[in-house]
Formats: C-alpha cells, sequence, structure tokens
C-alpha cells in the first residue's frame, strides 16, 4: 500500500509521519497540495502543523487546496485517509468528518505525553488494538478541544465512531484526564474509512523517543484495505 | 524624532560618528546614507562597545568550520555532517510587546541558521524575569512563552530545553535569550557572500514595510525608561507561516546549488543585507529600492534601508540561475524581486526613481564601525560586597527552607512553560526539556547532539569572572552528563550601559572568566551576541552571560541517564568537591534570607576537566541510571529533583547543613546500582575525583542524617507539591 502524505505550505509533521510509516514497513510520499492526481496512491495521510498558517479557523483554508478534490475522492472510494492534529481538523472543515476542534480549555498550546484508551477497534486507526489497551501518545495543539453539534455526537456515540478518548495511565476517562476540554474526551473520530486523532501516533513509535505505543495505531492504518469494511 | 536635535543625534549618533561619516564620503552624508551608518554602526549591529574585548575569546579548534562573524558557527560533527548553532537575545522588544518581541527573535535565531545552509532542527530559550508578584511580570511572562510557541510551534522548529529565572533586576529588563541549531550535510555549506561580479540580488520572503524601523538596532542599543511604551510600534510582527516557507524554499535553493550566498534581513534590514556580503566578498553592488517588493506605497530610500520586516533573506544568485530561483519562490508560495546586482570594485550604489540615493565603500558600512575602548573600573561597592557575608549561629529548619526553596520559580517545576512549546518534533528528541540538558539523534547516525544553555547573573553580579567560568563549567558538564564531549561555545552577553566603567568591567572580567575556562576545556567560541544598556532608569541589571555549550555523543549512549530512573536500594553518591560550605550567591540565600552577598567559589580547572570525563564514561559504559549536576539550590535540591521525577524516597546524611545548600561547581550526584559500584569507584579513583557515599535511595520521605545527631524527613509528596506548584501556582 502507499500511502500519500499531504504537504500543506506550513504543515511541519509530514517528515515526521513518512519516517513513521517507512519504519513500520509502510511506503509513502510527500505530495505538494497543488497536485491534483493521487491515483498512484491508496491511502492518504493529512499530517500535523499550521496549514496556510492557520491564520483563520484551523483547516478553513486548507480544505480549499486543489489537492482535497483528489483527497474527497480517495475518501469516497474506501481507500483509508486519516487526519493528525492540524490533519484532523483539515478533516472536519472539508466535512469528511463530523464536529470541529476548539481552542483548548485553558487557552494554552499543550506539548506533552498522555493516555488514550481503545475504544473501539472499528476503525482504520484501532483495527488491530484491544477495546481497553490504553495508549501513551504525545498531544501537540493549541486547538484540540473536540466537539459537534448534539445530534452528531449522538450519531458517533450510537455508532461506536469514536476509537479512542483521553484518560489516566490506568484506562479511567473523567474530566481529571481531559487534557483540553474535549467533549466526552473525545480524542479521535472515525467515519468508515476515515479517522482524525488529535494526539500523535508518528511521535510514539520508538522507546528511545519515550514511548513506541503510537505503532499499534499507524499499523492499523497501514494494514486497513481499500474498501475493507473496517 | 525630536525637532531640535540635528538629525544625526536623533537617529543616535554621536558628533564624532557623523564626522567619521563625512570623512568617509569626503562630503556630508545624504538622508539614505545617514540612516544606513546609524543603523549598522548602532550598539547592536557594530558591537562597538564590546568587540576590542570580544577577541580575548578562543576562537579556533580543529573541528571549526566557520567562527564568529558570520551568521551562525558551523563545527563539523564527522562523516559529512556540519552543525551551525547561534545565540540571540531580544530583551528589549520582549518588555516593550512581550508576545512579538519573543516571537521576532524566534524567527531571528532561525534565519541565522538557515542563512547558512542548515536546517534549524531544535531551539532554546533563556528568558529571565522580576518576581512573579507582580502582575506585570506575570503578563511578560505569559507573553513571551506565548509567543516563543506561537512562532517556534507554527514555523515547525521544537524548542527542547532552557531556562526560566526571577530576580528582581530584570523587572523592568526581562532577558529574552533564545539559541538555535541546526544541521546540513557538508556539501550544503553556504557563507554570506556577495560572490563575484555579475551575481545578482534576489530578496525573497516578506514584503517590505515601515514595521520595525530602527527596532533591533536602535532600540536595542538605548536604555529604557518611563516612556519605553511609546516604542511599541518599533517592535516587528512576527510570520511563522512565512518564515517556514522561506525555510523550505532555502532549503530547496541549497539543496539544488542554485545560490553562491545569502545573508538574512535582520536588525538594519536591507543595509545590513547589501553592505555586508558585499564587504565578506570584497565587491561592490548596485541595488535598486524601486524593485524591492513593499508593503506599502510612499516609503522613502531612508526607510526601505532601515525596516526591519521580518521574514526576508537576499540570495546571491548566478545570472543563469536567476530564473530557477524565481521558480523555486513560486512553487513555495514566497515573493521574490531582483534588487541588484553585484559590481566589481568596493561601492555599494543604491538608487531609487532612477536617482542615486546613496553611494558609499560597502566595508564602510561593517568594517569602518567605531571600535570603542570604554572606561573600565571594578566598581567601588564590590569588595564591601564580598565581605556581606551570613552567620549563621544555629542551623537552620532544613525542612521549610528545603520546601521553601524548592517552591521558588526559578528552581521548581518549569513544565508550566516547556509543555507550552513543541519540543518533539522532527522525532529527535531522546532527551527534552526538565533535564540535565537536551539530547538530539542524527537519524541514520549513531551521533547524538547535546546542549545545555545555562546562566547565574547573581553569582556573576558577586564575581563576574568566576560567575563567568563556573557557567561554562556548569554547561560542560551537564552535556557530559549525556555521554556528549563539549566542543563548541555560543554565548549571549547580557549587560547594563557600557558607558558606566563598572559595567565595562562586569564585562571584561565575565569574558576572561568564559575564556578561560573555555581554556581549560580546549572548547572553542563560536559565536555569540553580546546585548548592552539592560537598564531601566539607570539601574542595571545583574551581568548575565548566558552560555549555549554543545557537545557530541558518537556513538550515542543506548541508555541516557534521565532523573526519572532512580529506584529503590541505589547508592546515592556525589563526585566532585565535597567540602564546600560556601552559600554566597546562592539559592538558599537568596530565597530564604534575602541575601546576596559574598564571593562565589571559584572553578578549579584540574578538577573540573577529570569530573567531566567521569561524567561522559559513566553515560558512555551506561553504568549509572541517574546523574544530575549540582548547581542551583545545592545538593538538597539537586537530590529532591531526583527523588521528584523518580517517585522514590532518599536516605542521605550528612556533616554541614550549609553543604547541602553550596553551589560549588564541577560536582554531581548518581544514582549507583550495586553490580556497578567498584566499576564506577575505579573510574573516578583513576581520574582523582573524590566521591562521598551519600546514602541510598527508598522509601516515601527525603530524609537526612545530621552525623552529629538529628533527621529531617520530608515526605515525597509534600517536597513534590512545593516544586510542581513553583510557577504553575502562580500563572494558573
Amino acid at each position: 500500500m502507499k500511502t500519500a502524505v499531504v504537504v500543506f505550505p506550513g504543515s511541519n509533521c509530514e517528515h515526521d509521519v513518512v519516517y513513521a510509516l517507512e519504519t513500520l514497513g509502510g511506503s509513502a510520499d510527500l505530495v505538494w497540495h497543488r497536485d491534483t492526481d493521487l491515483s498512484g496512491y491508496d491511502s492518504v495521510v493529512l499530517p500535523g502543523g499550521f496549514a496556510h498558517g492557520d491564520y483563520l479557523r484551523t483547516g478553513a483554508i486548507a480544505r480549499f487546496s486543489p489537492v482535497m478534490a483528489e483527497v474527497n475522492r480517495l475518501a469516497a472510494s474506501g481507500a483509508p485517509v486519516l487526519g493528525i492534529c492540524n490533519g484532523f481538523q483539515i478533516l472536519c472543515e472539508a466535512g469528511l468528518l463530523p464536529g470541529v476542534l476548539l481552542q483548548n480549555r485553558d487557552l494554552k498550546f499543550i506539548c506533552k505525553p498522555i493516555h488514550l484508551r481503545v475504544e473501539s477497534t472499528n476503525s482504520i486507526l484501532t483495527r488491530a488494538a484491544q477495546v481497553g489497551d490504553v495508549l501513551e501518545i504525545p498531544l501537540n495543539s493549541y486547538e484540540g478541544n473536540f466537539t459537534a453539534a448534539p445530534s452528531e455526537l449522538a450519531s458517533l456515540e450510537s455508532a461506536g465512531r469514536v476509537p479512542l478518548r483521553y484518560s489516566d495511565a490506568s484506562g479511567n476517562i473523567d474530566a481529571t484526564n481531559n487534557p483540553n476540554g474535549s467533549t466526552n474526551n473525545i480524542a479521535a473520530v472515525s467515519n468508515g474509512n476515515v479517522a482524525g486523532i488529535m494526539p500523535h501516533p508518528e511521535r510514539a513509535i520508538e522507546l528511545i523517543l519515550g514511548s513506541a505505543d503510537g505503532r499499534i495505531l499507524l499499523e492499523s492504518f497501514l494494514e486497513s484495505k481499500v474498501s475493507s469494511h473496517v | 524624532m525630536s525637532e531640535t536635535l540635528p538629525i544625526h543625534q536623533a537617529l543616535g549618533m554621536t558628533d564624532d560618528e557623523y564626522a567619521d561619516v563625512c570623512d568617509i564620503l569626503n562630503r556630508p552624508p545624504t538622508e539614505a546614507e545617514l540612516a544606513m551608518y546609524s543603523v549598522m554602526w548602532s550598539e547592536h549591529c557594530s558591537y562597538k562597545s564590546s568587540r576590542a574585548f570580544l577577541g580575548r575569546f578562543p576562537t579556533s579548534a580543529p573541528w571549526v568550520v566557520v567562527g564568529p562573524g558570520e551568521n551562525a558557527g558551523v563545527v563539523d560533527l564527522g562523516d559529512g555532517w556540519l552543525a551551525a548553532l547561534r545565540i540571540e537575545s531580544h530583551n528589549h522588544p520582549s518588555f516593550v510587546e512581550p508576545y512579538q518581541g519573543a516571537a521576532t527573535g524566534v524567527g531571528g535565531i532561525l534565519r541565522d541558521i538557515f542563512t547558512m545552509g542548515a536546517r534549524p532542527i531544535a531551539l532554546w530559550d533563556q528568558i529571565r524575569f522580576g518576581p512573579l508578584d507582580d502582575p506585570h511580570n506575570r503578563y511578560l511572562l505569559a507573553g513571551v512563552v506565548a509567543g516563543v510557541a506561537g512562532y517556534g510551534n507554527a514555523v515547525g522548529v521544537p524548542t527542547v530545553g532552557g531556562e526560566v529565572a526571577f530576580e528582581e533586576c530584570y523587572s523592568g529588563n526581562p532577558l529574552v535569550n533564545v539559541m538555535c541549531l541546526g544541521i546540513m550535510r557538508k556539501e550544503q555549506l553556504v557563507l554570506g557572500t556577495a560572490g563575484t561580479p555579475g551575481t545578482i540580488a534576489v530578496l525573497l520572503g516578506s514584503s517590505t514595510g515601515r514595521d520595525g524601523i530602527g527596532g533591533a538596532s536602535v532600540l536595542a542599543s538605548a536604555s529604557f525608561d518611563a516612556g519605553s511604551d511609546t516604542k511599541r510600534p518599533t517592535v516587528q510582527v512576527g510570520d511563522p507561516f512565512e518564515e517556514k516557507k522561506l525555510i523550505e524554499a532555502c532549503l530547496e535553493l541549497y539543496d539544488r546549488a542554485l545560490v553562491v550566498g545569502v545573508q538574512d534581513l535582520g536588525a538594519a534590514g536591507l543595509s545590513c543585507a547589501t553592505s555586508e556580503p558585499a564587504a565578506r566578498a570584497g565587491t561592490g553592488m548596485d541595488v535598486d529600492l524601486g524593485r524591492v517588493h513593499v508593503r506599502e506605497a510612499g516609503m522613502s530610500a531612508a526607510e526601505l534601508l532601515m525596516s526591519e520586516s521580518q521574514e526576508r533573506m537576499m540570495a546571491f544568485v548566478d545570472p543563469a540561475n536567476v530564473e530557477a530561483v524565481l521558480a523555486v519562490a513560486t512553487k513555495w508560495e514566497i515573493d521574490a524581486s531582483v534588487v541588484g546586482t553585484v559590481t566589481a570594485g568596493d561601492t555599494l550604489r543604491i538608487s531609487y526613481n532612477d536617482r542615486v540615493v546613496a553611494e558609499m565603500p560597502a566595508a564602510s558600512l561593517s568594517e569602518a564601525a567605531p571600535i570603542l575602548r570604554r572606561d573600565s573600573a571594578q566598581p567601588d561597592w564590590l569588595e564591601g560586597l564580598w565581605a556581606d557575608t551570613l552567620e549563621y549561629r544555629e542551623t537552620p529548619d532544613i525542612t521549610s527552607c528545603l520546601l521553601e526553596v524548592l517552591a521558588d520559580p526559578s528552581i521548581g517545576d518549569p513544565s508550566w512553560v516547556y509543555e507550552q512549546y513543541d519540543h518533539q518534533l522532527f522525532l529527535n528528541t531522546i532527551v527534552g526539556p526538565g533535564e540535565n540538558g537536551s539530547l538530539l539523534r542524527i537519524k541514520g547516525t549513531e551521533k547524538a547532539l547535546a546542549v545545555s544553555t545555562d546562566g547565574n547573573g547573581r553569582q556573576c553580579y558577586l564575581d563576574p569572572q568566576r560567575g563567568g567560568a563556573n557557567l561554562v563549567w556548569e554547561a560542560a558538564l551537564n552535556v557530559a552528563m549525556l555521554g556528549a564531549k563539549p566542543m563548541a561555545v555560543v554565548d549571549n552577553l547580557n549587560f547594563g550601559n557600557p558607558e558606566k566603567p563598572e559595567v565595562m568591567w562586569q564585562f571584561i572580567e565575565t569574558v576572561e572568566g568564559m575564556s578561560l575556562a573555555c581554556e581549560a576545556l580546549g572548547v572553542p567560541v563560536v559565536g555569540g551576541n553580546v546585548s548592552f544598556y539592560n537598564e531601566t532608569d539607570e539601574v542595571d541589571i545583574y551581568p548575565t552571560p548566558i552560555v549555549g555549550m554543545l557537545g557530541l555523543a558518537d556513538p550515542a549512549p543506548r541508555s541516557v541517564p534521565r532523573l526519572d530512573s532512580a529506584e529503590e536500594g541505589m547508592s546515592i553518591w556525589m563526585f566532585g568537591p565535597q567540602d564546600s560550605r560556601n552559600l554566597a550567591g546562592s539559592a538558599f540565600e537568596k530565597i530564604i534570607k534575602g541575601h546576596v552577598g559574598g564571593r562565589p567559589t571559584s572553578s578549579n580547572p584540574t578538577i573540573g576537566k577529570a569530573v567531566i570525563e567521569l561524567a561522559i564514561a559513566l553515560a558512555q559504559q551506561e553504568l549509572v541510571p541517574v546523574m544530575h549536576d549540582i548547581s542551583d539550590g545545592g545538593v538538597a535540591v539537586t537530590l529532591s529533583e531526583v527523588c521528584i521525577a523518580s517517585q522514590v524516597g532518599a536516605h542521605v546524611a550528612y556533616s554541614s547543613w550549609a553543604g547541602l545548600f553550596a553551589e560549588a561547581p564541577h560536582g554531581f550526584i548518581a544514582a549507583v546500582p550495586d553490580n556497578h559500584a567498584a566499576a564506577i569507584r575505579a573510574i573516578a579513583d583513576d581520574l582523582g575525583v573524590p566521591l562521598n557515599e551519600l546514602g541510598t535511595f527508598g522509601g516515601d520521605h527525603i530524609s537526612f542524617d545530621d552525623t552529629r545527631g538529628g533527621v529531617t524527613s520530608i515526605p515525597l509528596s509534600e517536597a513534590g507539591v512545593a516544586w510542581s506548584g513553583a510557577i504553575r501556582s502562580r500563572m494558573g
């Protein structure tokens, strides 16, 4: 499976994502946001960063980048499409995922390792994990506070489309281990073959950097096949 | 500008300097020329008060590729890899407008690094403020940290370490120093040269506007008073998105070998980016200001030449490559203008609207800048200060003293600051903030780079030569504890008003102390920055040099010592000088007694070098899971920090309570596993490093046994609460 890692002007995690996917046996190329042909790829990652500077609402300009037509086409075709951090924000703005990422509850940027509990394995991020697994993954964002309209939230929750929530190291999920104010401690959202995650799994693939718990999430992504029913 | 002053005085020039300009030109300068000389000869750009003394620093070593004088120092890491490093201050802009002042400080130091051809891989921030009980200081801290975060995170370069400290003298004049490190392959090195006649000058990046005219060059070259907030419009505004695109565009230009030289536009803007590269190349240059892409119409030539609009670079390009360079700019969505041509001879000729507005020898702007030998004199209060030591008739209450020191914002948990910085991007950060120093791997190699930045204004105030030397030793030990050999220093020298003889004396003494330590270590100074006029209402800051030490671990240890790796049952050994009881300048006396007096302990190069060798050996041979240097707060704080990080108590014996809080150089503690004890002792004996078995890790209390009777026992949880709330509880 070959992955396109999209580079918007202002993206900055693109090299890290390529490094992580290749470390895990995947194959990935950087593609520029003006590219209009992703026919050689069967999956897409929108990496973290500050696409177009994020001077407007995060992702609000990136959704109009030329490459997004191809991202939409691939998503519609059933190809795995993953947004990490800023990529998650862009997928929400593009309407490929429900909801929105607000500024963090404490109005400060947060960069630190946090814990996530696997809530569902029905996503391209978690298909290789077990429900109840607790993963330590770095968070790195200013706008990481997920929320959605009540009806959207109800549908996400009832359909098991929340693969990961913020928790403590034992897997307890409550307000005291919610780093950024996300509704229902939601850290990732899934929509069939599309998923968005606010923390950075690519930063947790080697113990020498603190954690290798991100591997299972990216391995799940790499194992997801076009049009497979996840 | 005042209407009553002659224009050169209004621009900050003396009458003598004006006369020098007239001599150089053989006529009175035009308005544009005067603008150029005024910014290029400002203290900030010309180093006119310090240049005569900076030559004292040792600057050569076989591994130095580029020493001081270029945009950044460059050292050879072996196997075709080079590192570029530099440190810069943005003190005055950060006081006037903390967010943008700090943000543009980050932007500027990044450009110094990628100007050399290197990709910036990490930043360190060294920030100092007045006490946090003053709401204005809280505002400054919050604004500076948000500015470093806002720019650094968005531009995509991680801030992996640094230091935050608080002292009354910084209330009206905070210090914001930022260090940057970049790496490159040898063939990517680019210098700030204009090349040969015929080379084309291409201005890349942001448009030029009226923002920041005279900002760094003039704002940073004068003292502060009550009216300083009216200078807010002279602070530049940063655009990290533009800088990110500029970085990527420049790196592509270097990869494809499309430029012969590059110079960033920082202080003094176009004046600097045209004259310095021409001076270095020994050429002239014709520049047409009408071709500069501008942000607003109607700017005068002087404004265009002085503007410090951010995120701009000047590339020098062979005519055959101009089209390709413009295409790269288009791809990365940045603006580019062909603004000049390098000429034979040495004349810099600036025209605007078909009229020559400035014409002078290019080198006269940089190399003919005045060199001042200002008066210096040991302060008359200094010996009185040395004699001003406290006498302790009774042993203080160790528990309350230690808890109070741990809860001090200069000592306690800095995570409120560093959790706002992306410190992980690029997947290199093996050891990040909150440790002795930072360790960054170079992917695809066995190498790792260690960096420690250190400052201690209080010690330098009490004795600038000893303080300056101690800092270099401390920074060297910090990188050694990560398994790295110290290899290069950059320094940021923050001082008061150089027109005062005692400030010049502090400056010269500091440079001497740092030089002595660097010479003993065999470590060259490869670059630096001087920030004078750090005074407000005639009160100078403490002399505050900041040392940035780069070390190379090759190979990097697989398992690096960390503060959180102590375990129940491991022994606690203290290495280095054992008998210090000197509390002069210590955090203990400052925090507990409100006292700053006496004379700090001087360094000892023989012991210092042996301790550094020992630390490297222990880390490289992976014999100890924890090492931590004894600095602010003494061994009591050093040990507490390890206990808090590792969540394990400790039991140690002491013979002198003052020894628990003394801050002599060259000391560190380590957690020693039983099975390595004999090997460790043998190495220490071999190197002649004294060691003392202080006690053992274990339990849930930090306990100090007085060898003459009496035990102090502090619950680990209480120490942890005090330490972790130091900044957080004050900032929310």
